[in-house]
């Protein structure tokens, strides 16, 4: 095709190449829109009134005081629920705002619509709620021998994983148990959202989330309305990492819309978006790992006991990729491995980026590392000695059928050395601007990690996206209902077409559910496999609509056609046309696009149920001063596998991103709970880090090995770098201190050891 | 809510007359957190940060006067920081750039919070602040100023002018311990101020207190051992004194860090401060 001559040659990205985010600028300098920046004629404000204690009856709710308020339009309580007062992800056990019991603290209890913020403030302050507080169930590992704390019980699911020989015995074994704190997803924008009734009695609800059409059902089925009546369309989204995946105020805005017929806003404060989210799990794991004297595992052994806090949201699906991965990527002949989430009066948890397999990292990373040490061998020789390739059965029976290149994300990332200096500087040691140490305090560790998970959704779920192509004067639309929460989508939807049909204006119409089917959820590293597939589908069916219609119209042969650049043109017959002139008639396709099929785990856990896996590696040099407990990380090292890569800025802001907040999980962000209560809900106390924590991230290998079956042969590539980042810088403090550090995030009282006055 | 945009001290203090309860507001840091949450009623506000008297400061022999209004990014600066480094760098460990170029060493003051940065720095200086009203103006010590946890001696209708710290010839040194690298608040702090003409050790503990706290065993005993000739001190000095220190702080347990953790940082710290400005004597 190169001797092909065009006017007017494609200019914009196409696969492969970078492209720079429309958002990014609008972002840095502001005028970007998020869902918070939602304006509408004679709006009213909304606000919620929250449960203070996280187990409770409620014994009087008294809502006249607040209605008595000028400028107080509506004051609603569960009675107000029009359809049913339960929503979920996977099971429908979390009350739109609580009946008698309250499960967890910052439940809703009530919601205000009024004219303005401050009139909101006052009459949440004038109900009148009575409370009789109950003990707490707080503690995860008394969850099922306690009294229900809910009527499904506080079992949310349990998986016995077995496979192999249970019989077999390691003549090296090791032994670990490891804890992970819950992490928040930490996003900037809090929840936010508009809601305007409709003429037709439905709503129309403009929101930031991960997947429109899950919160549509969801919704529909609250307010008592047909799905139509619902329209839901995606505003400017600031940051989701899965805290979005759940319902937060949708279904209240609604209602108040409603209920007033006037278009209602809410932002969620800060504080307020802590309780108003699900987190990441706080696990507990247990791991007896054997190997023979070569160090080639044999068996592998382990409890895993997450936290689901009050509600199931997806916890499901959670517990089955921590037990699954629970191992890592290795070659494993025999496990036993028993996985649970259980319902407590804690903040619920749920989605976020990593998905279980970060708190499992943690695990089975130190667990290597344990048995590198009892075996006297290489951590990085005995990883590659058991790295699981294609060919290889993973722990749940499933043969790996595509890529897997674990060894040599393992290989690059070990053998890139590292270019940081000693620091002398007090200010880039450990205490940082706090200026506490001097060069000679400090010890140096370095260590590597490595994780996986699934790509998309597993278990036999029925997971798809939907895309809508038109194309007319030579300009292609597309539609999708893909939430962008910053993953690139946008970019990518327009490389796609534009490498697919040539044309240089790709015009991404907004994601809304009234316009296209569902894209799935924003979730899983799926969208770019997903609804880059749904697209790319959509696109093929317009290019070959195209091509027919002018072999017909012009009796050219449709084999020879090949559209480039805003032309079609034959490569053996005299013919041009512009595309612009070939599609002054638009043509369409609309689409859906599904992965293979999975299975659903039989009762060993076994079973094909995942379609993919995306493997990293992390190498981690640290600076600890030991006297101080503090840690400074000096320097990541990445290496990935991405199936193919797509649009190399993006990927790289996916790779920092990912270990930025990887080592966030390690060295400070922790949602602290007592007695179900949290103690930080604000950035003042949970901890994100700052540009004088973050260190540069070096990409040692972008490893490209086309995935058999995924469209351009792309993996998603959001979770990895969040996965192995943690347990790699947890190591790395490990190798600096010579301590076990069994928990993260590793706090300074961890590395030293004070007496307790 | 009406808001009284001052131009000059007079007009600030005019203001204050007028309405004695108004909100001071400097560079509201402190203040924007309260209100936005929703804890701090705001009737009336009088907005301090434009008044050029309080903007300046003045280094006069041995002095150094500080407008109220002086923000950290200033404190931060060249010529400040060689006056008063200890300040100096406790005002680098604030926030971020966009808090330290707004906050200011007033507003600290004001909040009288135990983790207030330069506070433990302004306790080991002796600064004196001067305090007026439209009618009446006063000296008073920082150690009477600040009363306990977010209290002190400010009465309705004042407001804090300047604050006059010595110069002092001699090493000084700010560290802080937080559980981040940048903008964090502090965990314990500490302060160490060298004073070669009147061979004083003088140093702060923050943090590990309701109000910065004067080790004055530990100083007294440090200033003693000290050759201050040769600037040297005996590793074992240094021991005891960050010891005396240690036993001086009265932590509370928080999230934020333990009682006794932040006890052992005092020790930890005020070892490696004196280590920075003397050297250890080989025996
Ligand atoms: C993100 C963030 C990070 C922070 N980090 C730190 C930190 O690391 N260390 C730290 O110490 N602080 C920190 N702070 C708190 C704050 O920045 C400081 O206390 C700052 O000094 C306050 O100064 P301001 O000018 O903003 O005061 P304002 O908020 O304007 O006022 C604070 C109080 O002082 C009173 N006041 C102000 N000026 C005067 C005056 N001249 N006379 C009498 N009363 C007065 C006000 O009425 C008010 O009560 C942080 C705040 C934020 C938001």
């Amino acid at each position: 095709m190169s001797d092909l001559k065009t006017e007017t040659p494609v200019s914009g990205p196409r696969i492969g190449e970078s492209a720079p985010r429309p958002d990014g600028v609008p972002k840095v300098n502001g005028s970007f829109a998020f869902s918070s920046d939602l304006w509408h004629k004679n709006m009213l404000w909304g606000g919620t009134l929250r449960s203070p204690f996280p187990s409770a009856r409620i014994t009087r709710l008294d809502i006249t005081e607040a209605l008595l308020i000028d400028g107080v339009q509506a004051v609603l309580t569960h009675e107000d629920v029009p359809g049913q007062n339960l929503y979920g992800l996977e099971h429908a056990d979390q009350p739109v705002m609580a009946e008698e019991i309250i499960r967890y603290e910052g439940e809703p209890v009530a919601i205000v619509a009024a004219d303005h913020p401050e009139i909101v403030r006052r009459a949440l302050n004038a109900i009148q709620v009575e409370y009789e507080e109950m003990a707490p169930l707080t503690d995860p590992e008394l969850a099922e021998e306690t009294d229900f704390i809910h009527p499904d019980g506080n079992l949310i699911r349990r998986i016995n994983l077995r496979h192999g020989d249970q019989e077999v015995q390691g003549e090296i074994q090791v032994e670990g148990i490891y804890e992970v704190g819950m992490q928040d997803q930490a996003f900037l924008g809090p929840e936010s959202g508009l809601a305007v009734p409709g003429e037709d009695g439905g709503v129309d609800l403009y929101i930031s989330t991960q997947w429109l059409h899950a919160d549509r059902s969801q919704v529909a089925s609250c307010l008592g309305l047909e799905e139509e009546r619902v329209r839901i369309t995606l505003a400017g989204v600031g940051g989701a990492f899965g805290a979005r995946e759940d319902l937060s105020l949708h279904v209240h805005l609604c209602m108040l819309a409603m209920r007033t017929n006037r278009a209602v806003k809410m932002i969620y404060s800060r504080e307020e978006s802590f309780h108003g989210h699900v987190h990441r799990h706080p696990a507990k794991m247990w791991y007896r790992h054997h190997a023979d004297s070569k160090g080639n595992l044999l068996r592998v052994e382990a409890k895993v006991l997450l936290d689901g806090g009050a509600y199931a949201s997806s916890s499901g699906a959670v517990i089955a990729n921590a037990t699954c991965f629970a191992a890592g990527p290795y070659r494993i002949p025999s496990a036993d491995i028993e996985g649970v989430v259980v319902r407590t009066n804690n903040p619920p948890c749920g989605a976020m980026r990593g998905f279980g397999a970060v708190q499992t990292c943690v695990g089975h990373e130190a667990q290597m590392d344990k048995l590198a040490r009892a075996l006297n061998m290489d951590p990085v020789e005995i990883r590659i000695k058991n790295a699981l390739k294609p060919g290889d059965k993973l722990l749940t029976g499933q043969t790996i059928t595509g890529t897997a290149p674990v060894a040599e994300v393992i290989q690059t990332c070990a053998e890139h050395t590292s270019t940081c200096q000693e620091s002398t500087d007090p200010m880039s040691l450990p205490g940082g601007a706090g200026r506490t140490a001097d060069p000679e305090h400090i010890s140096r560790g370095e260590a590597i990690a490595v994780g996986f998970k699934n790509l998309m959704f597993s278990e036999g779920f029925d997971d798809f996206s939907s895309a809508l192509c038109q194309l007319e004067n030579g300009v292609a639309t597309i539609t999708c209902a893909c939430a962008e929460v910053g993953q690139g989508f946008v970019t990518l939807a327009q490389q796609i077409t534009r490498e697919i049909l040539g044309v240089e204006e790709v015009i991404l119409a907004p994601a809304a559910t009234q316009t296209v089917g569902s894209a799935g959820s924003t979730s899983a590293s799926r969208q770019t496999w997903m609804s880059g597939g749904a697209v790319q589908k959509a696109c093929e069916e317009v290019r070959v609509k195209l091509l027919e219609k002018l072999a017909v119209e012009h009796q050219v042969d449709i084999d020879n056609l090949v559209l480039v650049d805003g032309q079609v043109t034959s490569l053996n017959e005299d013919f041009t046309i512009s595309l612009e002139e070939a599609t002054s008639e638009p043509l369409e396709a609309r689409v859906e696009y599904r992965h293979a099929p999975t299975f659903p785990l039989d009762e060993n856990g076994q079973g094909d149920a995942h379609v993919s896996f995306a493997f990293s590696a992390h190498k981690a040099v640290v600076d600890v001063d030991p006297e101080l407990g503090l840690v400074k990380v000096v320097e990541l090292i990445t290496s990935q596998d991405v199936g193919r890569l797509l649009n190399p800025l993006q990927a790289v802001g996916q790779l920092e991103g990912g270990a930025a907040q990887g080592l966030g999980l390690a060295v400070m962000e922790e949602v602290l709970v007592t007695e179900g209560n949290i103690r930080n809900a604000s950035f003042t106390d949970y901890l994100i880090p700052t540009a004088l924590d973050m260190p540069p991230v070096e990409i040692a290998a972008i490893i490209e090995q086309p995935e058999p079956g995924a469209p351009f042969g792309a993996k998603g590539i959001g979770e990895p770098p969040s996965i192995s980042s943690t347990a790699a810088v947890v190591a790395a403090i490990r190798e600096a201190t010579n301590l076990e550090l069994p928990r993260v995030p590793v706090r300074f009282t961890d590395i030293v050891s004070v007496e307790e006055d | 809510m009406p808001v009284t945009v001052a131009r000059s001290l007079d007009d600030a203090l005019s203001a204050l007359e007028e309405h004695p309860n108004a909100l001071i507001l400097a560079g509201g840091t402190d203040v924007m957190v309260e209100v936005n949450k929703g804890t701090r009623p705001v009737e009336q506000v009088i907005s301090i940060g434009r008044v050029p008297e309080l903007q300046d400061w003045e280094h006069e022999g041995d002095w150094l006067h500080l407008g109220a209004a002086v923000t950290y990014t200033e404190l931060m600066g060249e010529e400040l920081s060689s006056l008063v480094p200890a300040l100096a760098q406790a005002a680098r460990t604030v926030g971020s750039p966009q808090i330290r170029n707004a906050g200011t060493i007033g507003g600290n003051l004001g909040t009288s919070s135990p983790a207030g940065d330069t506070l433990p720095a302004l306790f080991a200086l002796n600064a004196i602040l001067t305090i007026r009203s439209k009618t009446t103006v006063k000296e008073v010590p920082i150690d009477e100023f600040i009363t306990g946890v977010k209290s002190n001696s400010l009465n309705p209708g004042e407001l804090i002018e300047k604050i006059r710290v010595p110069v002092l010839e001699g090493p000084q040194e700010f560290c802080k311990i937080g559980p981040r690298n940048a903008m964090v608040i502090s965990v314990a702090s500490f302060t160490l101020l060298t004073d070669h003409q009147e061979k004083q050790v003088k140093s702060c503990l923050g943090t590990v207190g309701p109000v910065p706290i004067r080790p004055t065993e530990a100083e007294d005993f440090i200033s003693g051992e000290v050759n201050w000739e040769q600037n040297t001190v005996r590793p074992e000095v240094l021991d005891n004194f960050a010891a005396l220190c240690s036993s001086a702080a009265r932590p509370i347990d928080d999230h934020r860090g333990s009682a006794a953790y932040r006890r052992h940082a005092i020790r930890v710290l005020s070892r490696r401060a004196a280590s920075r400005v003397f050297s250890e004597e080989i025996s």
